[in-house]
């Protein structure tokens, strides 16, 4: 008896080896992902732009903030390849000082809103009555003044600088997230899945976070990435306007504010701040894409 | 639904007071004191008393918020700092441009953001659908104020077709509708292909195909009529995004109108002003709320407000 329990044993191990092996989530997702050319052409950009923003000082051609009153508002050149500005300052220089300071600014309130707003959505959207009503009211409050005006109000109070900007860009990216999720959240939770999920006992923490949460990604996904290309939109915006950066700081938006004045002798001026703000956006929408044509496998 | 509407519209009006406080405590956030910044650093101290007096900051909070309040339903929103007139007589001129520029980008862009939307969900995968999302995905990237300059470059600059700024003509509608609308057409184009595609991956879609419908109705009765709960939303999260717009764009075609004037008063530090201002954004932005929410219920059934 007992040598035959040993020989199942075996029997069932040798046929657990045969078995495929479970394949590796990650790996799985890179090789998903890596077939999407737009979105590695646009991550290996955003890295890019991640390790110019670190190393940026050291690897600029000039001193991003050192006038040369001799090469004043020079156009693109072997010395000067994106030309120079009113005070004869490298354009590409000061872009490059520039990528850290919108990219850290961009980012953070980005985060700090998405998070805040898929909270308060799924919240929203699934409890319903009182609760929803609090939140989706608080919402409208925000809401009640379009992105950039309420941006503008906030730093109007709190005072320009980009600390203020960040607070009032995240502030302004958790209403819009709140009501996408409650949207979603409540047609989600009308569907046949969750209302199995419900019939089996299952608690509302599981119910949310398992079967809603998940349900959501798709919108959440899309909306971040438009989010963060909106964050660095309107971080600029501010500072075109004289609300965020100071003048003087290498600002994408700020130099593309001070470039204005000269925009029939030096086109340059406008041109790349412009250029640069455009790609790095366009590259967090198709890496936010890609992402999400990879994650969602009924987009597959 | 009609006892939703009227809940919702009933419940409007505790946020409009809740908005109204907000807006009149404004003027009492900003750090520092307001009079002394709007009369500035060099100014006597009988000066920043007359700026206190003007603006009623010597009185209590309470009668200060109950003039506020009292003006707001008599129309008598106190006078602007910059140029002696009355707020209302300072901001009526600014409506018209503003209006004229949001209808116009939000036409186009509806028309052609949906439409990109529609016929990309169907190609998918085609050539159409590439140049379409490229399209769509460009205009979210672009900034709305560098678009407006570079237009003016190219169209105004460079060729001379159209004018630089002002409102004299129609011509002067055509580059600030075009910067303005491009941002919510791509966000249309993109949430409509999305949202089509996943429905057109649903039972009844598959369904309506089988019984033998032509493409046409299938896409436009089965798949859009289901998509159209995202489009609306999004949709009309997008006016007040427009609004937004207007303050890029009428400071870049200088353009006399609602944004530009926020802009300037805030620079100005002409406080009653701005607080009339972002109370009329705060306005029209819960009415297009509220119509949406409405409308939530009217498309989708499905959506049940108990």
């Amino acid at each position: 008896m007992a040598e035959m329990k040993s020989t199942v044993n075996i029997q069932n191990f040798e046929d657990a080896e045969a078995l495929p092996k479970p394949k590796s989530k990650v790996k799985e997702f890179v090789k998903k992902f890596t077939k999407r050319k737009t979105a590695v052409i646009s991550f290996i950009f955003i890295v890019l732009l991640l390790l110019a923003a670190i190393l940026g000082p050291y690897i600029a051609p000039y001193d991003a903030s050192q006038a040369d009153y001799s090469n004043l508002l020079q156009g693109p050149s072997a010395a000067h390849i994106w030309g120079t500005d009113e005070f004869g300052r490298d354009v590409f220089s000061r872009l490059l000082a520039g990528t850290r300071l919108s990219l850290a600014s961009a980012l953070s309130a980005t985060i700090v809103g998405t998070a805040l707003g898929i909270l308060f959505g799924l919240i929203a959207g699934f409890y319903g009555g009182w609760i929803d009503s609090l939140i989706m009211r608080c919402c409208d409050i925000l809401f009640s003044f379009p992105d950039i005006l309420l941006a503008i109000a906030i730093v109007a109070i709190l005072g320009p600088g980009m600390i203020n900007v960040i607070i009032a860009v995240a502030v302004f990216t958790v209403p819009s997230f709140a009501r996408i999720i409650r949207s979603a959240t409540i047609s989600v939770k009308e569907s046949l899945y969750v209302e199995v999920a419900r019939s089996i006992g299952c608690k509302n923490w599981r119910i949310l976070w398992v079967h809603i949460f998940p349900g959501t990604i798709q919108s959440m996904i899309v909306n971040f990435t438009m989010r963060v290309g909106t964050a660095i939109l309107a971080a600029s915006s501010l500072s075109f306007l004289g609300f965020g950066a100071n003048v003087t700081e290498p600002d994408w938006g700020a130099m593309l504010s001070q470039g204005r004045n000269y925009l029939n002798t030096a086109p340059h001026i406008v041109l790349f701040p412009g250029i640069l703000i455009f790609l790095t956006v366009l590259a967090f929408n198709l890496l936010g894409d890609g992402l999400r044509d990879t994650l969602d496998p009924k987009m597959s | 639904m009609g006892r939703y509407a009227l809940k919702r519209i009933v419940s409007a009006i505790p946020l409009l007071i809740v908005i109204s406080f907000l807006i009149f405590m404004f003027i009492h956030l900003i750090p520092g004191d307001p009079a002394r910044l709007i009369a500035g650093k060099d100014a006597t101290k009988a000066d920043v008393e007359l700026v206190r007096e003007q603006l009623g900051l010597n009185e209590p909070l309470p009668i200060q918020y109950g003039k506020y309040m009292k003006g707001l339903v008599t129309g008598d929103l106190g006078y602007s700092i910059k140029n002696g007139k009355t707020v209302v007589e300072a901001i009526a001129p600014r409506f018209e441009p503003t209006i004229m520029l949001t209808i116009s980008s939000m036409i186009w862009a509806t028309i052609i953001g949906v439409s990109l939307g529609i016929i990309s969900a169907v190609m998918k995968g085609k050539a159409v659908d590439y140049i379409a999302m490229l399209i769509a995905i460009s205009g979210i990237s672009l900034p709305g104020f560098w678009l407006g300059l570079e237009l003016i470059q190219i169209f105004s600059v460079g060729l001379g077709w159209l004018p630089t700024g002002g409102l004299e003509s129609w011509q002067a509608y055509v580059l600030p509708s075009l910067t303005m609308g491009s941002g919510i057409m791509a966000i249309l184009a993109r949430f409509t292909r999305s949202s089509m595609l996943e429905s057109m991956r649903e039972d009844y879609v598959r369904t309506a195909r089988a019984k033998g419908l032509s493409e046409l109705p299938v896409v436009m009765r089965h798949a859009f009529k289901n998509s159209l709960i995202e489009i609306v939303t999004v949709g009309g999260l997008q006016i007040g995004g427009l609004l937004s717009g207007s303050v890029m764009v009428e400071t870049v075609f200088s353009i006399p109108g609602l944004g530009r004037l926020l802009v300037d008063s805030i620079k100005f530090r002409d406080y009653k002003v701005v607080q009339a201002l972002l109370l009329f954004f705060a306005l029209e932005y819960i009415v297009i709320n509220l119509i949406v929410d409405l409308l939530y219920g009217v498309i989708n059934p499905k959506v049940r407000y108990n």
